[in-house]
């Protein structure tokens, strides 16, 4: 295998593992400051009890989410060094400044929060969770920028063979983070209440035992769900929208769109040929992606082969098709359990409402294995908005086959990769141990929380 | 001053912070296999670090953030060459965050005496690696005219930087010697005590030589000239005083001095560099250097902007941490919430 494959590959696993964690964070922090606000506000002791229960599985879930953030910040320098090089002078800059703004805020108050509960104010001890909340979903923000600049740059000229910064406003500004910061921010929230919900469901159901607690959980996270999953689909939406104008070959690889269709029609399931250039089977919904891009039955949507033209043009010869089945299909994936959780969402939702859930047992006996859901759909998520912009690094201005490390040997890559593969196999078998082992434990009891060491 | 001047000063800021901070907490995970007679013994004594360790781990991750901001062929260049020992890192720095966290999350003695062991495995290892990577900074490595380096993994284990290693290493374990012994009580504090007296020595002695050493591998000589001047003269002194303060049991005023020898070690170890990033043995023109290797000016402005109004925030609510957690972990601190 070539290095660039590997590094790519090395990217690909870390990347996506390290995401497996990060969604959870941003949105359980927040409801979980909220719950804490509850408990100060109301001095309802259900509230603290759910602020501990919660808590317990988010430190969990946090520790995996910080350790395997150190290797995605070392590895631009270890595997990309030509990228880091080329665009270092932009691209450095967000994620010195995540770490200074949101890094030290969510590390140091997290420490406050776990110990501090008999060293603070009841009122100070929630503000400290609502700093890790602030600093978690601001390090989204800034690593978004970064991710942004690699979609759409802006704000940059070229000097001397390498990207500098023009404009920090431009970066700030940049319409793609606008459209990508509230749909990532919201699938945290999604995350996050299907977890609760899943786990709430699961006691409710399994153990038919403390269902205060956990029938107030489900509330809340079915009311999160339900705010959650309609923002990730408003902003989805909107995306996509954008994508049409700013990266339309990401979105033809999206629906396996060869030709330019107006109007354009909706894949629903479609059997690609890459080699060939064509789809084997297709069944589309007329006008449907027209009405997506557009929100009307009529409009262009450009096809793969005529981008493809165009590029030539604008950036001379060259393959600029992205893989399309894996494109495709990672889109499908995400939309397609997306939906479904818009769905259970919106049932959850409904039968809290109407009073039904005591007797819904078959709907809680499934619910948690929906905790899975939200995890499939943010993997595919990124693994579709980064496959689908190759073979560009950064769209227009570095190729994806010139940036890596022309050091660092395939004997390196392969060594990095193994132990990388090994090190987070063992981890998630332990983390996954830890999170059931948590999940299935009773809440604690008002005071006699967790304990000592002994 | 111009700005790249300003940001060669604020990542020597970070980097000694980071030593400053963490070498207490790789310090205490190195000594806790021995220290801790059992398991709730051990249990406190990583609670003296529980809500601190992510937070000084952060002074590496934005000095490593500012290294790409700022002078991003640095760290290009770097990252890719160093690359085994940036993974051995890596392995390091993930083992010991989750030991650190997980601990605690099951009562067999099995899985924590595990997590313990890894403990002072990821602690043990990253002192050595700095140490190493500093020194072979300021020694010079193979980087060709392109910045890139060409050397491999042995390259960086010279003597050289071995002994710095060594020098790290004990070091930090005699800082986070004198941390514990600020932070804990007897019978405990009694065998900190015990410890750093007996590291000491070895610290000295080892400190010692890795700066004599590279007074002549390096051009430090050439530099400093006969007398090193006060910076590293008072590092010396502070380490002596270290000493003194362990004879005599004062565990703040050794802390205070192990410390003082980590941060004015740390800022020789800039000086020596400065204006250079990494020197290049194959032809010192090669060398990065502040110039060559940074960011546009408007790039470093905006940062310095940043940077000017956030660490000052960074520095106050971090102390703070160390406030609210003032005073000796005992047998009835409560460990976990």
């Amino acid at each position: 295998m070539d290095p660039v494959t590997l590094a790519r590959l090395q990217f690909t696993i870390t990347c996506v593992y390290h995401f497996f964690f990060v969604p959870l964070t941003l949105g359980l922090s927040i409801l979980i400051a909220l719950m804490e606000t509850m408990y100060v506000r109301t001095g309802n002791e259900l509230y603290k009890r759910m602020t501990k229960f919660w808590g317990k599985l988010f430190l969990i879930n946090f520790a995996m989410g910080v350790v395997t953030g150190i290797v995605m910040e070392f590895q631009f320098g270890m595997n990309w060094s030509e990228y880091s090089r080329f665009v270092g002078d932009i691209f450095g800059a967000p994620l010195a400044i995540e770490a200074l703004l949101a890094f030290f805020l969510e590390s140091t108050f997290l420490g406050i929060w776990i110990f501090g509960w008999d060293r603070l104010s009841p009122r100070m001890h929630a503000a400290t969770i609502w700093m890790v909340a602030i600093g978690s979903n601001l390090s989204a923000f800034w690593i978004l920028i970064a991710n942004s600049f690699m979609q759409e740059p802006v704000g940059y000229a070229i000097e001397n063979g390498r990207a500098v910064m023009t404009s920090f406003f431009a970066l700030l500004s940049n319409p793609h983070l606008w459209v990508q910061f509230p749909h990532v921010i919201s699938s945290g929230l999604t995350t996050a209440a299907f977890f609760i919900l899943g786990i709430s469901a699961y006691h409710l159901f399994y153990k038919k035992r403390d269902s205060e607690i956990f029938l107030r959980s489900f509330k809340w996270g079915a009311v999160a769900g339900v705010i959650g999953i309609s923002l990730v689909s408003l902003t989805g939406h909107s995306q996509a929208q954008y994508m049409v104008e700013a990266q339309p070959m990401k979105m033809a690889a999206g629906e396996a769109l060869w030709q330019t269709e107006d109007p354009a029609d909706l894949s629903l399931v479609t059997i690609i040929d890459e080699d060939q250039q064509r789809n084997v089977f297709d069944i589309r919904i007329p006008r449907a992606l027209s009405l997506l891009a557009f929100n009307r039955f009529d409009g262009e949507v450009q096809g793969i082969k005529d981008i493809q033209q165009e590029y030539e043009a604008l950036y001379g010869p060259g393959d600029y098709i992205p893989p399309v089945a894996i494109s495709y299909w990672s889109f499908r994936s995400m939309v397609g359990v997306g939906s479904l959780m818009l769905l259970l969402a919106f049932y959850a939702l409904f039968l809290m409402l109407t009073e039904r859930l005591p007797k819904a047992d078959r709907f809680l006996r499934w619910l948690p294995f929906a905790i899975a859901l939200p995890i499939i759909a943010t993997s595919t998520g990124w693994i579709f908005t980064e496959v689908a912009r190759q073979p560009w690094i950064v769209f227009g201005i570095m190729r994806t086959e010139d940036a890596a490390s022309p050091n660092v040997s395939v004997g390196m890559l392969l060594t990095s990769l193994v132990v990388y593969t090994l090190l987070y196999g063992v981890l998630i078998v332990v983390d996954v141990y830890l999170l059931a082992k948590y999940a299935r434990d009773e809440p604690p009891i008002n005071e006699s929380l967790g304990g000592t060491v002994a | 001053m111009d700005l790249n001047t300003v940001w060669f000063i604020l990542i020597a800021v970070l980097f000694t912070g980071y030593f400053f901070l963490e070498g207490f907490d790789y310090g205490v995970g190195i000594l806790l296999p021995f220290l801790g007679k059992d398991e709730e013994e051990r249990g406190r004594i990583i609670a003296t670090i529980g809500p601190h360790w992510d937070a000084n781990e952060v002074w590496l991750i934005t000095a490593g953030g500012a290294m790409f901001a700022a002078f991003p062929s640095w760290y290009a260049t770097m990252f890719s060459g160093f690359y085994l020992a940036l993974l051995l890192l890596l392995v390091a720095l993930i083992t010991r965050g989750i030991a650190i966290e997980f601990r605690n999350k099951d009562i067999r003695p099995k899985w924590r005496s595990t997590w313990d062991w890894l403990i002072f495995g990821g602690s043990l290892v990253p002192p050595l690696l700095w140490g190493i990577a500093m020194a072979n900074l300021l020694l010079g490595t193979p980087i060709d005219a392109d910045m890139t380096y060409i050397g491999g993994f042995w390259t960086l284990l010279n003597p050289y930087a071995l002994v710095s290693g060594l020098a790290f290493l004990a070091i930090f374990t005699l800082h986070g010697a004198a941390f514990l012994s600020l932070k804990l009580d007897e019978p405990i504090l009694d065998r900190a005590f015990t410890a750093a007296r007996r590291i000491w020595p070895a610290a000295l002695v080892v400190g010692f030589f890795a700066f004599g050493v590279g007074y002549f591998v390096t051009d430090m000589y050439e530099r400093l000239g006969v007398s090193p001047g006060l910076v590293p003269i008072s590092a010396g002194a502070a380490m002596l005083a270290a000493g003194w303060f362990i004879r005599k049991k004062q565990g703040g005023w050794a802390f205070v001095m192990s410390g003082i020898c980590i941060a004015f070690s740390s800022i020789t170890f800039f000086v020596g560099l400065f204006p250079r990033l990494m020197v290049s043995s194959l032809n010192p023109e090669w060398s990065l250097t502040i110039y060559n290797a940074s960011s546009s000016p408007y790039t470093l402005k905006v940062m310095t902007i940043v940077a000017a109004i956030f660490v000052p925030l960074v520095l106050l609510y971090q102390g703070w941490s160390y406030y609210v957690f003032r005073g000796r972990v005992t047998r009835d601190s409560k460990l976990e919430y």
